[in-house]
């Protein structure tokens, strides 16, 4: 077998030999002759068969041609230099980067390229004089590297990266090595004759330090603690606001009295930890998103027809917005329906499976109705427009209140709910200390009060979590399961009910279970159905002659495909006929049952032989997956098909696990929320955007994915599908890390017990709490790392069992 | 001793000369993307010129192979 010189596949149906390098296609060979042209060699040489085969996009891209559209794309515009930004899903190595900023070699017009590799983007700025963006958009494809423009393009809002946290990180790392060379000297308590002059100034230069750390880095505790007091929760921002400004006020009043060094150090330090903790918590899959709806599924502009002035029927490329009830569209082979309409010309060949999941095609005929969000198959057709994309079926799911919400700030992280009793019983301390030492030795009280509240800024507590969780984040990113935030960790721990989805999450995409039933078919008709099939481009066709055995390839005299029927050959006065029950003209009633499944009958000679029966094939370990999870939890299956494959499933899952069907988008998320009703804490597992809203109801949504490049709707985490039998796993790791937590907690508690005898006692130095403070983050940082590096490991040792 | 004070003020100056540099490139969006300069700074500076002469010289024979199995 030889491998295609260009993109590397497999040389299956032919072989082109150019340039004496083989090639799979003609796409690959123009490629190849494109880049060799313009001496662009070299992008073969930096990796072995880098390439992408080009795809077919005669048309596709005209409306680039409408004003209006590009200028939605465009990021920059003067008049002549335009800047655009595109995704480019097919990046994928060190040769497309070269090739994407050596574009300036194939289009002159072209005065920079730059690729953003982690998130598959390229930044392009080019004379809009010399060459207009279409152009640009069909070099791009014709080199392979094909733009995903989607109707999320269209409203672009300025990119507003936030990098507001590494700033806070930075000033209060800053200020703390600074503050700590500074107070140094001071720690030993020697009264030199030059340090004693020096003292002040080194304070106040410690307080100048500090301001920026209290008023800028510690900005978020204060707001996030003045917003949970305002809803009555004592959440974990609170003590630490509070140790925060005690700290500053405390050392203030220090030094302006003269009564000691104060604890700039600690504050500082205090701060540093708390946002590297908060840094390390977010790990961000850039090539992911997790916030994705219908609109980065749908395309930006549609064809209208429209009658002009004259009478005539004309194109014209419309904003998919711009589009009303009662227009009439025209569809593509391959374009996406954004509307729900009627059917007015044409064989619709609709595929739904990015909204069902159902890898199929449906046929539907002139008069039928066609919901939003199914792409056409088999040529053009033209449509009457009944709803418009923001009222479709389909869309309207995304008006319900769920997707207004945020489902972070509904929930009490573990942390928030042990910091309401650190809170309530740090207070205690401090004033019974205060009380007690107002009795004895009034002049310490206040010392002892401030000091309670300084070292018992839970500033380890506030650290356990986020460490922890950032660790088992990276961890589950290492087994192909990429969560949104490190948040869903807790919410995986505390879950009892699973829902699954069934076509698309517990089946595979690919129907390839093919079983035979009828008369057996002699040798030559295997051959004649061999060579019927292998001219049709039907899917069912594809994945049926990917199985038969071919051998003697002929040309057949006489070929008809019917699209939405079936095909008609002839071949040496053999006649064959492959498609629908009816289309091979069948009248055998005993095998009605059968109609009712996927199958592409066959007759030959006008005598039905029998029919291929595609069964959905489900995933392996399904069974195990239902087993293992049904042992503490509730499982059940929502599916949005009829009961077709009840019996099926009914066999193959352990008992007790319930089946709904005929679940519509609305109905998934109703259930969803009723299961929450009944205090249960629900698992989403989907794959389509008919599961978006049930998704985005449960308390963690993960979505099953074959290819993480594709789309998936809006989630609280993308599971590859080959780590689909790991499920129960996965969920119990998450327990185990919120294990490791609370021993974290135990942890940092002994060392708040050792700070507050400390402090009670009125013997708290700066030096001490200096000590204390950093001791103590950097424990917990080392036992939250190696715990979670050893259940971790664990992990992937019980996996590698299995396998 | 009183250098002590010039001593630290050029110091902090650098410091801070450090510090607003950084803040400035995180700014700019240096460290956006950590991964593909790491890729850009491998390619060749510029691109090997082959000789023109000699290039249109070599035929290129094109041939189509159905694959039989």
């Amino acid at each position: 077998m030889v491998n295609c010189f260009h993109c590397g596949d497999a040389c299956l149906d032919v072989e082109i030999t150019h340039d004496e390098k083989s090639f799979c296609c003609h796409g690959c060979k123009t490629v190849y002759d494109i880049l060799h042209d313009n001496d662009l060699s070299y992008y073969y040489d930096l990796e072995k068969t880098p390439g992408t085969s080009p795809q077919e996009i005669a048309g596709k891209y005209d409306f680039l041609d409408n004003q209006t559209i590009v200028e939605k794309l465009l990021e920059f515009n003067d008049g002549n230099m335009q800047i655009v930004s595109f995704v480019i899903p097919s990046i994928h190595c060190s040769s497309c980067i070269w090739i994407l900023e050596n574009l300036n070699k194939l289009s002159a017009s072209v005065k920079s390229s730059q690729v953003n590799f982690p998130e598959k983007t390229i930044r392009i700025s080019f004379s809009s004089e010399e060459n207009s963006l279409k152009n640009l958009v069909i070099l791009l494809s014709r080199i392979g590297y094909e733009p995903y423009i989607s109707l999320d393009d269209s409203n672009k809002k300025e990119k507003n990266i936030d990098r507001s946290l590494i700033y806070k990180l930075t000033i209060a790392g800053f200020a703390f090595g600074n503050i700590m060379f500074l107070s140094l000297p001071e720690y030993f308590e020697t009264s030199e004759f030059w340090l004693d002059q020096f003292k002040p100034f080194f304070r106040w230069l410690m307080f100048a330090f500090s301001l920026p750390v209290v008023f800028y880095s510690a900005s978020g505790y204060f707001t996030s603690a003045y917003k949970g007091l305002r809803s009555k929760i004592l959440n974990i921002d609170v003590p630490i606001a509070l140790g925060v400004a005690v700290l500053f006020i405390r050392s203030t009043l220090d030094i302006m009295m003269d009564w000691g060094t104060g604890f700039f150090d600690s504050l500082s330090g205090l701060l540093f930890f708390l946002l590297l903790g908060k840094f390390f918590q977010q790990k961000t899959y850039s090539y992911l998103s997790f916030e994705r709806d219908y609109k980065s599924y749908f395309p930006i502009a549609v064809t209208r027809l429209f009658k002009n002035e004259a009478g005539k029927t004309v194109e014209e490329q419309a904003e998919v917005y711009t589009v009303e009830k009662g227009d009439r569209l025209l569809i593509r082979n391959n374009e996406i329906l954004p509307v729900d309409a009627i059917l007015i010309k044409g064989n619709a060949l609709i595929d739904y499976s990015f909204v069902t999941g159902e890898a199929e095609p449906i046929t539907k005929q002139s008069g039928d109705k066609l919901f939003a969000g199914g792409r056409q198959q088999a040529g053009i057709v033209e449509v009457e427009v009944l709803k418009p994309v923001s009222q479709s079926y389909l869309t309207q799911l995304w008006s319900n209140d769920v997707f207004s919400k945020d489902k972070s700030s509904i929930f009490e992280s573990l942390t928030d709910s042990i910091s309401k009793r650190f809170t309530l019983t740090l207070l205690t301390i401090a004033f019974v200390a205060t009380i007690f030492w107002l009795v004895v030795d009034p002049s310490k009280a206040f010392n002892v009060f401030t000091a309670v509240l300084i070292v018992a800024c839970p500033c380890a507590i506030a650290l356990a979590a986020p460490f922890t969780l950032g660790n088992v984040l990276r961890i589950f990113g290492t087994e192909n399961l990429y969560l949104k935030e490190a948040s869903v960790i807790e919410q995986m721990a505390k879950l009892d009910t699973v829902v699954f989805d069934k076509t698309g999450t517990l089946t595979t995409n690919q129907k390839n279970l093919i079983t035979y039933e009828g008369v057996a078919l002699t040798l030559e008709e295997k051959q004649l159905l061999t060579n019927t099939l292998r001219a049709s481009s039907h899917p069912l066709s594809r994945s049926l002659y990917s199985i038969l055995d071919k051998n003697d390839i002929q040309t057949l005299d006489e070929f008809e495909e019917e699209v939405g029927k079936g095909i008609s050959a002839s071949f040496n006065d053999n006649s064959i006929k492959v498609g629908s029950y009816e289309f091979v003209g069948s009248y055998d009633e005993t095998l009605t049952e059968i109609k009712n499944k996927t199958a592409v009958h066959i007759s030959t000679n006008k005598a039905y032989k029998g029919c291929y029966i595609f069964n959905s094939e489900y995933r392996s370990g399904v069974a195990e997956v239902f087993e293992n999870l049904g042992k503490d939890k509730e499982v059940i299956v929502l599916s949005g098909d009829n009961e077709g494959e009840r019996e099926r499933l009914e066999s193959m899952l352990p008992k007790g696990v319930k089946l709904h069907f005929n679940q519509k988008p609305d109905d998934k998320l109703n259930f969803i929320k009723s299961l929450q009703k009944q205090g249960k804490r629900v698992l989403m597992i989907g794959d389509g955007l008919n599961d978006a809203g049930a998704l985005k109801q449960s308390d963690v949504g993960f979505v099953i994915s074959e290819n993480t490049n594709v789309f998936s709707p809006a989630c609280d985490g993308i599971l590859e599908a080959s780590n689909f039998n790991k499920i129960a796993d996965y969920l119990n790791f998450s327990k185990r890390g919120v294990q490791i937590i609370k021993w974290a907690f135990i942890l940092s508690l002994f060392y708040n017990l050792i700070g507050i005898s400390f402090a009670v006692t009125g013997n708290l130095l700066p030096v001490v709490a200096a000590i204390l403070m950093p001791l103590s983050s950097i424990s917990i940082v080392i036992f939250t790392t190696i715990a979670t590096q050893y259940i971790g490991k664990k992990l992937r040792m019980n996996i590698n069992k299995k396998n | 001793m009183t250098i002590i004070y010039m001593l630290l003020s050029i110091s902090l100056l650098v410091a801070i000369i450090f510090f607003v540099l950084f803040v400035f490139s995180v700014n700019k969006g240096q460290y956006d993307d950590t991964y593909t300069p790491s890729v850009r700074m491998l390619f060749e500076d510029e691109l090997v010129k082959e000789d023109v002469q000699a290039k249109s010289e070599t035929i290129k024979e094109t041939s189509v192979n159905e694959n039989k199995k």
